[in-house]
């Protein structure tokens, strides 16, 4: 029987759908030339009711639906970070639509629905369930990284990403009807019966390297990133700092689910090797870009594999260190994107690195805010970013994975180069003539823009909390 | 009723599939290959008929080749074939794709030709007149809640396909 | 009787046709039908693992994929027409604007 407390166990998805209705529901009465700000308060009152809801979840953990979602403090942790992303890239993107002359409420519409999925992923439990939540916040995406209708490249970006995401959730598909070959189910808890119960058959191996494909493309991990770079330079720059964290959480959360809850074999290997080459790569062909945000995609490859490196370590500590990581990476992440999209104007202009010359002498608070995204995506200490990779090394040290901490060591201090080069541009040299005019920052962006580096350092001075409470989420994903 | 000469309808489905979809792939014109495709996704409808999945091999019919390749046909109509036919149609790195594709099919056939031990020789039939009312159940019961939040995804499309053609936004 | 396991090496036969249309075509209508195909053989495995698990569980699977299937092509079709009102063109290797 369905009790009113399943419905509480799905009230976030709940609260994002009635707002996302009732989005494109005003924006229909909207007159056509009529300013569709109000639909974007609209959204992030439906971001901050999704947040308040989450809370209120957290008080009535366990299953919902028969079996088909789980409430813990794991699903929590996330479904608050999903919110809160997608609360800061609305806040982020008034300015923005502004700027690009885009005049569709359905934007604020597709993120609010987006974050429907991406939050129905990190709790479903059930692999048709996570599929279909997967395709609601993909093509969510795909058309958000549509919007800027009047540059080609951001179509091109539109059918690329989806042509590529459908080819890789095809193979996930293909994984889903292995695993329910070799196990006759697709509840992750059952799934792990039979899998603890005896034979690993290959069929299983299969289905786990099929999953890891299909999800590995959504997290931008080498060897399936190639994608990342001309999907992110050319989408709208807001709606990039949705895609490259908020879904990656989410996606995040159902390999951690797959691999620890189910407890799947014969995925170390691979996630090894991914995680070497996603860092690698990431990083090397970040240091020749000049494009900030082809710059940032590629830094999210590397990202991406110092993450995996965590899934690698294997131990509960190694799942909350992913989480943490997670939580930083999007937190510092969504704020850089914040940056690019102020900084880069009508249509787009400024997004090479040369324009950002000299910008700490014209805008100083703006270069002091990206400086600090920067040094946390570097990972300087007082900054989030410093005790995530902190937490992924030592967990991995803990594990014994000596080589995989010396490339990531390595490749860290590779990464230095290229943020640092940002910052040396901003604040060492002067602007190129004529100096691209910098708009003030307006309310919306400047909230967003606090509440990113406040959090960012709350992570770097007192992790404390945000660790424990992983830590309890991982305990629980592991039982 | 046992099922009448089974093996002569799987060879001959199995046949019609596979090559109709050879014809998706290699057929010039975009229209050609919808049609492939059609003959590719009814031969699977009989496909699941002869598996005792009666109500599948009906939406099988209505909603795939009623819906989305007409859908396709209809896109194709609005969209210049005669030029496209004139380009080249194949990438250069199709020998490169044909190798990596042909590599995934041998491990599937690996795999299940391995594991084929774990599958029973002689499955026990469905009662195939309830298989609509059992399929219905579940919808409504063990899976309500994907069942739901599909009409969200159908939401999320309909959205999307509209922005998308929109001239302006 | 045909076994269950000929029924699943059809299935990736398909998958893989469909792997081998969208790596080699340079169409993007026909790339995204190799995709359909993979759906397709994706479905041909659920209902034959429905059959082998004597569950219907693998049949209403197949109606969610073909939910999916459908929003994807929905989509993915009006994105298509986007590209060619901008572009003019259908052919992968022009819509190369971004780097590949």
């Amino acid at each position: 029987m369905i009790q009113a407390v399943d419905y509480i166990r799905v009230l976030p998805e709940i609260v994002l759908t009635l707002f996302g209705v009732a989005i494109m529901m005003v924006e229909g009465a909207l007159p056509p030339r009529a300013s569709r700000k109000p639909l974007g308060w609209l959204a992030f009152v439906g971001t901050l009711a999704a947040l308040a809801a989450t809370v209120y979840q957290a008080g009535y953990p366990g299953m919902a639906f028969f079996g088909m979602v789980r409430v813990d403090s794991f699903s929590i942790f996330f479904h608050f970070l999903i919110a809160f992303i997608a609360a800061l890239v609305v806040l982020s993107s008034f300015e923005y639509l502004d700027a690009q002359q885009i005049r569709g409420g359905e934007y604020y519409g597709l993120i609010l629905f987006g974050a429907v999925g991406m939050v129905l992923m990190s709790s479903a439990v059930e692999l048709v369930l996570i599929f279909i939540a997967l395709e609601i916040s993909s093509i969510s995406t795909y058309v958000l990284a549509g919007f800027r209708r009047r540059a080609p490249s951001s179509i091109e970006s539109s059918i690329k990403y989806f042509l590529l995401g459908s080819f890789a959730t095809a193979f996930f598909l293909y994984g889903v009807a292995l695993i329910f070959g070799a196990t006759g189910s697709t509840r992750i808890y059952m799934i792990a019966e039979t899998i603890q119960g005896g034979k690993h058959s290959a069929m299983v191996f299969t289905a786990v390297a099929l999953m890891f494909v299909g999800i590995g493309f959504k997290i931008a991990a080498a060897p399936f990133h190639v994608w990342t770079p001309d999907v992110y330079e050319g989408a709208p720059a807001p709606v990039v700092g949705l895609m490259s964290t908020a879904p990656k959480a989410a996606a995040f959360a159902v390999l951690l689910r797959i691999f620890f809850a189910a407890a799947t074999p014969g995925w170390f290997w691979p996630v090894w090797i991914s995680a070497a080459l996603s860092m690698t790569l990431g990083n090397i062909s970040a240091l020749v870009q000049d494009n900030v945000k082809r710059l940032l995609a590629y830094s999210s490859i590397a990202h991406a594999g110092y993450l995996l490196v965590a899934f690698a370590a294997a131990r509960d500590i190694g799942i909350s260190a992913a989480m943490f990581y997670t939580a930083a990476y999007a937190l510092m992440n969504v704020g850089a994107f914040a940056v690019v999209s102020h900084f880069a104007s009508a249509g787009e202009r400024y997004v090479t690195l040369e324009d950002y010359a000299g910008l700490g002498r014209r805008s100083p608070v703006l270069a002091a805010t990206l400086t600090i995204f920067l040094l946390s995506l570097i990972g300087i200490p007082i900054t989030g970013g410093f005790f995530a990779k902190f937490y992924v090394f030592s967990a991995a040290l803990k594990s014994n994975l000596v080589w995989l901490v010396i490339i990531a060591v390595v490749n860290s201090a590779i990464a230095a180069y290229y943020y640092l080069r940002i910052i040396v541009l901003m604040y060492m040299r002067d602007a190129r003539e004529p100096a691209p005019t910098v708009q003030n920052v307006s309310a919306p962006l400047g909230v967003a823009l606090a509440l990113t580096v406040a959090a960012t350092i709350y992570l770097g001075v007192l992790p404390g909390r945000v660790l424990d409470y992983a830590s309890r989420g991982a305990a629980l994903l592991v039982r | 009723m046992d099922p009448v000469a089974t093996p002569y309808f799987f060879y001959g489905l199995s046949a019609v599939a596979v090559l109709s979809a050879v014809g998706v792939i290699m057929r010039r014109n975009p229209v050609h290959s919808a049609i492939a495709l059609i003959f590719t996704l009814l031969s699977l409808a009989g496909l699941y008929l002869m598996l005792y999945a009666p109500f599948v091999a009906g939406v099988q019919i209505i909603l795939y080749v009623g819906g989305i390749v007409v859908l396709f046909l209809f896109v194709i109509m609005l969209i210049n074939i005669e030029r496209m036919q004139r380009e080249y149609q194949f990438n250069k790195q199709w020998l490169v794709g044909l190798l990596a594709a042909a590599a995934l099919g041998a491990l599937f056939v690996a795999v299940y030709v391995k594991g084929q031990s774990i599958f029973p020789q002689h499955a026990v039939r469905f009662p195939e007149q309830l298989n609509t009312q059992q399929v219905g159940k579940m919808l409504y019961v063990d899976y309500l809640l994907p069942f739901e939040i599909a009409s969200l995804l159908l939401l999320v499309a309909i959205v999307g396909a509209v922005v998308m053609a929109k001239k302006r936004i | 009787m045909v076994p269950i396991s000929y029924y699943l090496v059809l299935s990736a036969i398909l998958f893989s046709l469909g792997v081998v249309g969208f790596l080699i075509k340079r169409n993007l209508i026909t790339l995204f039908m190799s995709i359909e195909l993979m759906l397709n053989a994706v479905n041909l495995a659920f209902v034959a693992f429905a059959w082998q698990w004597k569950s219907l569980n693998g049949q209403v699977f197949v109606f969610f994929v073909m939910v999916v299937a459908a929003a994807e092509a929905a989509v993915g079709l009006a994105i298509i027409i986007a590209v060619f009102r901008t572009r003019e063109t259908l052919n992968v290797d022009r819509v190369n604007l971004l780097k590949l």
